[in-house]
């Protein structure tokens, strides 16, 4: 509940200080100047905090067993994810959805093997953010949330949604416990992620913007479920000759 | 019926000529083979970021239209720059890409990449090459997408969309921006700044 009341006001107060940010580059990114610090600051948490931490984990747990422990969070992410196929009306991805988390809490035995993807089944990617954008709310100002990220206003309210239906909130009333899943899980997530950031760290001139470029095309592709229309302006791409 | 057979064989050499490979198995072509190689490589596994980098200037490169990837990042003020300038910033580009995509392949494991089928004309000359590429321990594949143009050397690519992320729009705000601020000549010097920095090790500095 108290990770929901940072997070409304963290938002509030970036369409706070929406009023006064300057306008820099990208159109989408009026916060620009908060929204830096506030990456800045992610950065150094996740630089000496999270990453260390991700790196002993992957360092002392062998492969199969942070692989069950990543799928067993997938596959109680999956039943919200089904949720949102039906609220999408996409009713055969929902269908596909509820039938992985049967087979995989069952076969799979409590999830911690995706026998599902290996069927046929491939894992999805739907939330509450992505919902809101399938029936047209538009993604508002991008916004880097305190510890979570990169996000927008829409995205940032639909993870409130998101951390609501969550299972882990829903089914541990104990605080301390439902706290050591919480951390357990972003420490998982993280870990799967480390290659992917010395990638980051070699590609990018800017890191900032470059990250948030990515992560809206990234969200767009989610919206459109891989199939976003062509954004390109033609004039931009003329041939050299 | 063995008269026909000796016929297309005798035919073989001449059609291969005549005809450029199809992008789809093009890019299959490469993929399989670099990755036999990296699973090969002791040195490239355990984080040769500069070996990656010769694999794929020899065997990637090649492939690959850089020249129209650093237009497309540059978007308008491409018209702007000289022909010099658009040279150094196709090469600066180009070293950039090959970099980073050399600290990639570093962390390469053991994938299954799935092709899917093309959707494409024959006389079309742009198609989309669509993949999905799933890493051993996690469950969700990511989606690989190639943009390819034909030209007289065959197909290459100008774009690759990860998850639908791509890498040359990607750079789009950040290079308008610095050309912005520092003009295009303060871009080039910047990129190559970028590009004598010191490469990371394997686990890099996450």
């Amino acid at each position: 509940m108290l990770e929901v009341k940072r997070l409304c006001a963290a938002l509030l107060l970036a369409g706070l200080l929406a009023g006064c940010a300057t306008s820099g580059g990208n159109p989408a990114d009026p916060l620009e100047r908060v929204n830096r610090a506030v990456f800045a600051f992610n950065d150094g948490a996740d630089k000496y905090m999270l990453t260390p931490v991700a790196k002993g984990y992957r360092a002392v747990l062998p492969g199969f067993l942070r692989t069950g422990i990543s799928n067993f969070f997938s596959n109680l992410e999956d039943v919200w994810v089904s949720v949102n196929d039906l609220l999408q009306g996409k009713f055969q991805e929902g269908m596909e959805d509820i039938t992985r988390v049967i087979f995989n809490s069952t076969f799979g035995i409590a999830g911690i093997f995706d026998f599902a993807s290996d069927v046929g089944l491939p894992k999805r990617t739907e939330d509450f953010g992505q919902t809101l954008g399938w029936w047209g709310v538009g993604s508002g100002p991008y916004v880097v949330i305190p510890l979570l990220g990169p996000s927008t206003v829409r995205d940032g309210f639909g993870l409130l949604v998101d951390g609501r239906a969550d299972l882990v909130y829903r089914g541990i009333d104990d605080v301390p416990l439902r706290n050591s899943v919480y951390a357990t899980r972003a420490i998982s997530n993280r870990a799967n992620l480390l290659d992917a950031s010395s990638v980051l760290e070699q590609a990018a001139l800017d890191r900032y913007a470059f990250v948030r470029d990515a992560w809206l095309q990234r969200r767009r592709n989610l919206v459109y479920d891989g199939n976003p229309p062509r954004e390109r302006d033609e004039s931009d791409d003329e041939p050299t000759k | 019926m063995k008269n026909a057979l000796c016929f297309l064989l005798a035919l073989l050499p001449a059609l291969a000529q005549a005809q450029t490979t199809a992008p789809d198995v093009l890019v299959k072509t490469i993929t399989d083979e670099v990755t036999a190689m990296i699973k090969k490589d002791k040195d490239i596994q355990a984080g040769d970021t500069k070996k990656a980098a010769e694999l794929i200037e020899s065997k990637i490169v090649p492939h690959f239209n850089f020249t129209r990837m650093a237009r497309l990042a540059m978007g308008r003020n491409w018209r702007s720059a000289t022909p010099e300038q658009q040279k150094e910033l196709a090469s600066e580009f180009k070293t950039l890409l090959v970099r980073t995509y050399s600290t990639a392949l570093t962390n390469y494991r053991e994938q299954r990449i799935d092709y899917k089928p093309l959707r494409a004309k024959a006389d079309d000359n742009e198609v989309t090459v669509k993949s999905d590429v799933k890493q051993s321990g996690s469950s969700q594949p990511v989606t690989i997408d190639y943009e390819m143009e034909k030209t007289d050397n065959g197909w290459k690519i100008y774009d690759v969309k990860v998850g639908g992320v791509s890498l040359v729009t990607t750079y789009r705000d950040t290079f308008a921006s610095e050309v912005r601020d520092h003009g295009i000549d303060g871009l080039i010097k910047s990129l190559a700044a970028k590009n004598r920095e010191p490469q990371g090790s394997k686990a890099g500095r996450s």
